[in-house]
């Protein structure tokens, strides 16, 4: 988003949140534990010195694990829950869609729920009597406007929130996982909708785990984990941080259940030392052709040995999605005891990968498929700009018109 | 939306020029206050919006609508003077009785209503509080604005019923109805704002509070008169008694449709009384908004 000036809409200014979380909540629980207080409390950083400045037109994504506080950073920039310390200043008209129809009562119709919802989003009736057919197009539930939400289904209910939601004339949106809503049809409808927020200049804070909607729209991301920015800065880069994050979080666990499960075989410790990417006959660093057989080679150890074990490599776009998975499982390779480091080399016939730039994921797995070790995009690959067609696939296109 | 598409680098000036506000907006002391009541006359349409919200969803699908809300007045009324007027013989001492229970009862429901609700009204609201910013103040209020709604209907009730026994004499009087209802307004919000925040710490409260009201009815001269009381109530309690706001509006809306043309013996300095008690229900509504705003900030989480 081309923005002029540099006009920052939202300044987070070194927030912490505590939470304190009790574990009793009745009076008589609280009388009988009174001076034992201490014991029944504990402290929960959700936020720690988290600082921001968000401008005008940009649109950013918060990512982060579960419990990482992003839906707390969103709800202290809503003024929804105050930090323990620190400010949280904005300006401009703000809109949040935290949860859709969150201010819808079960026993109003859709009509009387849509004036009601937005006027909590700051809507003045002369402005819902000038958009409500717009809000009803677009919720395309006109039949069902009348009847109470109650008998509505789960989709015609959010469709209509999500259609006030983004009648309001808002400088400032907040989305919490929202857009993973309703029908395809629908979820294209709300995508094109943030596109043209964006064009009109809007500023977007967007919460959701689609690490593709990250890619796919935001000019800027935020990685948070246990309450503190990891990384902030392009998407792709943050998501390529995240996918870091999560393998350590998940080697952690593997780590802790191994402790807790002595008797059993250490299988976590695995390695993968290197991994490389050539085109067949070229050199590593060279660009891929489409119809070049890519030649990927993995280098693997495990320290106590292992019998049967399989290697895998998985190709992603920059979006995070994967196009391409293979593995010695699959051809029916027998690999021998890993006792020493080994390589393994994979050739890709014939790829037919479109423009852009490719992620490669390399895994070591035990036979049961239990993941012993992995390197998210420990390497990556460019194919180079074909300008007959664009996508994931290469092919070459032929056109051509009939009639006069 | 057609209508204000504004271009990117127009937006961009005019969030530039626009200034600062901190989010979630607690301040305190009086510009504290003064920000909330500003912050909530911002959203005195909403707020009437979820006052109607509250009336509709209460009756929606019954044939009878809004006039269920006259059947439990109606029956106290019904079982009161029958029961404690006819059988206890207390009518006997209280001319047109019915028509003295009901002016208690209906000021005295518009109390407890205001109250209940408001203590439930954050829990009630839960998703939306936990979800979207408004000034919180704004639930208790729609809770005070639906039994005004309510209190409205009974109000009209006893003026026929006053007018047609013949209690209700045009005169000054009328404006002891009128305060009677201003103090149980600044009391019964306040109460209402103080407890609906304790309440979301604490969900005892709103059982507590149920139990309270029932017996705070008792407490105030409804069912009987204030003098019946003062004949076996020690003097100290007797002054807490006949000074609590519940009290002083019950008798001020009794003084209004009742007093004159029964013998009613008025309580001396009511209106002076009236007057300090609303004052002191004043602060009282100053502190519980204090309090409501401290606690506010935490409402989200603890949901």
């Amino acid at each position: 988003m081309a923005t002029t000036a540099h006009v920052p809409v939202v300044e987070v200014n070194d927030v912490s949140k505590r939470f304190i979380i009790r574990k009793e909540k009745s009076l008589k629980e609280r009388l009988v534990n009174a001076g034992r207080s201490k014991q029944f409390k504990e402290d929960f950083w959700a936020l720690k010195n988290v600082s921001l400045e968000i401008e005008s037109g940009s649109t950013i994504g918060l990512i982060g694990p579960n419990g990482s506080g992003k839906s707390t950073l969103l709800k202290t920039i809503g003024g929804i829950i105050q930090p323990t310390s620190g400010t949280v200043r904005r300006r401009g008209r703000l809109a949040a869609l935290l949860e859709l129809g969150a201010g819808f009562h079960q026993d109003l119709t859709g009509r009387e729920n849509v004036y009601l919802n937005a006027s909590i989003l700051g809507l003045s009736r002369k402005q819902t009597d000038l958009y409500f057919d717009d809000i009803v197009e677009f919720s395309g539930i006109r039949d069902f406007i009348d009847t109470q939400v109650k008998f509505y289904s789960s989709g015609m209910y959010v469709r209509l929130a999500f259609a006030v939601a983004v009648h309001v004339d808002p400088d400032l949106l907040l989305v919490d996982e929202v857009l993973a809503v309703g029908d395809e049809a629908f979820q294209r409808k709300c995508l094109d909708k943030i596109r043209s927020f964006q064009r009109e200049g809007r500023t977007i804070v967007l919460v959701t785990h689609s690490l593709g909607q990250i890619t796919e729209f935001c000019d800027r991301a935020v990685l948070l984990n246990r309450g503190e920015v990891l990384f902030d800065g392009v998407p792709h880069e943050a998501v390529r941080d995240f996918r870091e994050v999560l393998e350590g979080r998940r080697q952690e666990e593997a780590e802790a259940h191994n402790a807790t499960h002595e008797e059993q075989i250490p299988v976590n410790n695995g390695r993968i030392l290197a991994t490389t990417v050539q085109p067949v006959g070229g050199a590593v660093g060279d660009p891929i052709q489409p119809g070049d057989d890519i030649q990927v080679q993995v280098t693997f150890d495990h320290p106590t040995g292992i019998d049967d074990w399989i290697a895998a490599i998985q190709i992603d776009n920059v979006q995070g999605v994967p196009v391409y998975g293979t593995s010695s499982l699959r051809v029916g390779l027998h690999l021998p005891t890993l006792r020493s480091p080994q390589t393994v080399e994979f050739i890709i016939r014939d790829a037919p990968f479109g423009t852009g730039k490719y992620f490669i994921n390399s895994t070591l797995m035990s036979n049961e498929k239990v993941h012993l070790a992995d390197v998210p995009q420990a390497v990556s690959f460019d194919v180079p700009y074909y300008d007959l067609a664009v996508g994931i696939v290469h092919a070459a296109p032929e056109i051509r018109a009939f009639g006069a | 939306m057609a209508d204000v598409l504004e271009s990117p680098a127009d937006r961009s000036a005019r969030l530039l020029s626009e200034p600062w506000q901190t989010a979630g907006g607690a301040t305190s002391g009086v510009t504290g206050t003064v920000a909330s009541v500003r912050e909530i006359w911002a959203q005195r349409r909403l707020l009437g919006l979820l006052t109607a919200r509250e009336l509709k969803s209460r009756y929606k699908d019954s044939a009878g609508g809004f006039l269920w809300s006259l059947a439990k007045p109606l029956t106290q009324l019904f079982i009161y003077y029958l029961v404690i007027g006819q059988f206890l013989g207390a009518a006997r001492n209280i001319e047109n009785f019915a028509v003295y229970i009901f002016a208690g009862l209906t000021i005295y429901t518009l109390f407890s209503e205001i109250v209940g609700a408001g203590t439930g009204s954050i829990i009630a609201n839960a998703g939306l509080v936990k979800k979207v910013y408004l000034p919180r103040e704004i639930f208790p209020l729609a809770a005070v604005g639906s039994a005004l709604f309510n209190f409205a209907v009974q109000l009209v009730i006893l003026i026929v019923a006053a007018i047609v026994i013949g209690t209700l004499t045009l005169s000054v009087n009328l404006f002891f109805g009128l305060g009677a209802l201003v103090l149980i307004l600044i009391w019964g919000l306040a109460i209402a704002l103080l407890l609906a925040a304790l309440n979301v710490y604490l969900r005892d409260i709103q059982y507590l509070v149920e139990v309270v009201l029932l017996l705070l009815m008792w407490a105030s001269p409804i069912l009987y008169s204030w003098q019946q009381a003062a004949q076996i109530l020690p003097q100290w309690l007797l002054e807490v008694y006949v000074n609590s706001p519940i009290t002083l509006a019950v008798l001020g809306f009794q003084e209004a449709f009742w007093s004159e043309a029964s013998n009613g013996v008025p309580l001396p300095h009511l209106a002076l009384r009236m007057l300090i008690a609303g004052a002191i229900g004043l602060l009282a509504l100053f502190g519980a908004q204090r309090v409501f705003s401290r606690l506010q900030g935490d409402f989200a989480q603890e949901l």
